[in-house]
């Protein structure tokens, strides 16, 4: 019974998810315990290269960052779109293969659109 | 009743084997990379502590557990050190659905499966955990509240998840020629027994693949969200002690586990090829052969570790645009046309033509 297909199946990652936690926080309680600690105002400042830290790290940056972000929520979301074909390739045949390569042939088309955007254009 | 907690017991013992191999495996790496180095280079490696320093990952490890544990005054302490937790808990928990071996056959009849849950979504599962792990870099990041900080770990999640896509394609076009199964167990025992390994059928989505796994595990060439020069030491600038540990540990495993995902879907896990199966099948009993064959995966995954090692002294860090530009601009319609190509080869195959 290695694969049943039913909800036992997924026992076993709670059991993985509890060790990995039981070592995650041991190793940080005993860091914690075993380091020590002399606590000075200097030494709790930021590292930024030696130099005196001016203001804080919760600045607006560059909107590319969040414009690949969203890209790849819309890209990932095809892509999952496309286990389904994959996963019941051979019993859909002709038909998943035409419709899938519409599917893709429409996403290449988004995907030239974000280029003559110059959406993945990263120097200026 | 009873069944039930036989099952518990068997899955948390290969549960808590797959972690101490997986540490251990992690750790000799570390020693591995620098004699590897050393090799390479022409040079020695560590060879103070122990013999051949076998000694140095232990005290590595123990230098950082009795390091001070500086948290800077101005991060957000409860993220700051969620941020390395999650970071290790998903690094550990995608080892749960690698198969290790064929199963062992034990005293009372039972089968004894080398692999902790056979999902029947064993890939969407891996997927899943992998894009987990970059919260914990993003809030590790941002928790620390160092512009340096902040800006690796920007830099890191947007690597990642750009070379997600073409991963993901990749895992498609491997599922559809090899049978239509997402679960590992099932492509491994496919590539068995008279099939042959994915990777005939795939070359191209194997180097794919590789090439997304070394831009996941943030390796060398594309290391950039820890590139010394330009970003202190990028996210983890901030970490000390053994929340720095759990980072470079972390970074160590998805190493071990995208090697092993490697050799177990493309490469055939523990399945070799049958002429070399034949020179000791009809000689040893079936746990021998089980055990034999889970020695082979290992020394896929060795090789694949080294290749890793291998690259990263061979060739230099990306700049920032060559790496985005090979993501989205090479790697995605090179996954799709590797798509397009392994369905109508998957279609003739399957006697549509």
């Amino acid at each position: 019974m290695n694969s049943t297909g039913t909800p036992i199946d997924y026992l076993p990652i709670v059991l993985m998810f509890l060790v990995a936690l039981g070592f995650v926080v041991t190793t940080i309680v005993a860091t914690h315990l075993l380091g020590p600690k002399r606590k000075s105002k200097v030494k709790d400042a930021v590292f930024e290269c030696g130099i005196e830290s001016k203001g804080n790290a919760r600045f607006p940056f560059s909107v590319k960052y969040f414009l690949v972000a969203i890209l790849f929520v819309l890209f990932d979301v095809e892509v999952i779109f496309m286990y389904p074909w994959a996963v019941n390739f051979k019993e859909l045949g002709w038909l998943g293969i035409i419709e899938m390569f519409t599917f893709i042939a429409l996403l290449l088309v988004g995907f030239y659109y974000l280029m003559a955007k110059k959406a993945l254009k990263w120097e200026d | 009743m009873l069944i039930i907690w036989s099952f518990i017991i068997y899955k948390a013992i290969m549960c808590v084997a797959v972690f101490a191999v997986a540490l251990g495996i992690a750790a000799y790496s570390t020693w591995w990379e620098r004699k590897f180095a050393g090799l390479l280079q022409d040079r020695y490696g560590p060879k103070r502590a122990g013999p051949f320093g076998l000694l140095q990952p232990l005290a590595d490890g123990g230098k950082l557990f009795f390091k001070e544990e500086i948290i800077p005054n101005v991060s957000n302490k409860f993220l700051f050190i969620l941020g390395p937790s999650l970071v290790m808990i998903t690094a550990l928990m995608t080892g749960a659905v690698i198969p290790w071996g064929r199963p062992l056959h034990l005293d009372n009849g039972d089968l004894f499966h080398l692999q902790i849950t056979d999902l029947n979504i064993g890939f969407l599962y891996l997927l899943g955990v992998v894009s987990v792990g970059v919260y914990g870099i993003m809030i590790g990041g941002w928790a620390s509240n160092n512009k340096y900080a902040l800006l690796g770990a920007i830099r890191a999640s947007s690597q990642m998840i750009s070379y997600e896509v073409a991963m993901g394609l990749a895992v498609v076009a491997l599922i559809i020629s090899s049978g239509g199964s997402l679960s590992l167990n099932d492509i491994v025992t496919a590539q068995g027994d008279g099939g042959v390994a994915n990777v005939c059928w795939q070359p191209l989505g194997f180097i794919i693949f590789f090439v997304c796994a070394l831009a996941e595990t943030n390796r060398a060439p594309f290391d950039l969200p820890e590139c010394e020069a330009e970003l202190v030491g990028g996210y983890h600038t901030e970490y000390s002690s053994m929340k720095l540990g759990l980072f470079l540990f972390a970074e160590y495993i998805n190493m071990f586990i995208s090697s092993a995902i490697m050799a177990a879907v493309y490469f055939g896990g523990y399945n070799m090829p049958e002429w070399f199966e034949n020179l000791y099948r009809g000689s040893v009993s079936l746990d021998t052969f089980a055990l034999i064959g889970m020695v082979c995966f290992v020394a896929k995954i060795f090789i694949f570790i080294s290749v890793f090692m291998w690259i990263r002294w061979t060739i230099p860090r990306f700049r920032y645009d060559q790496l985005m530009n090979l993501g989205w601009k090479v790697l995605i319609p090179l996954s799709l046309l590797n798509l397009g190509i392994t369905a109508l080869v998957q279609a003739w195959r399957n006697g549509l033509f």
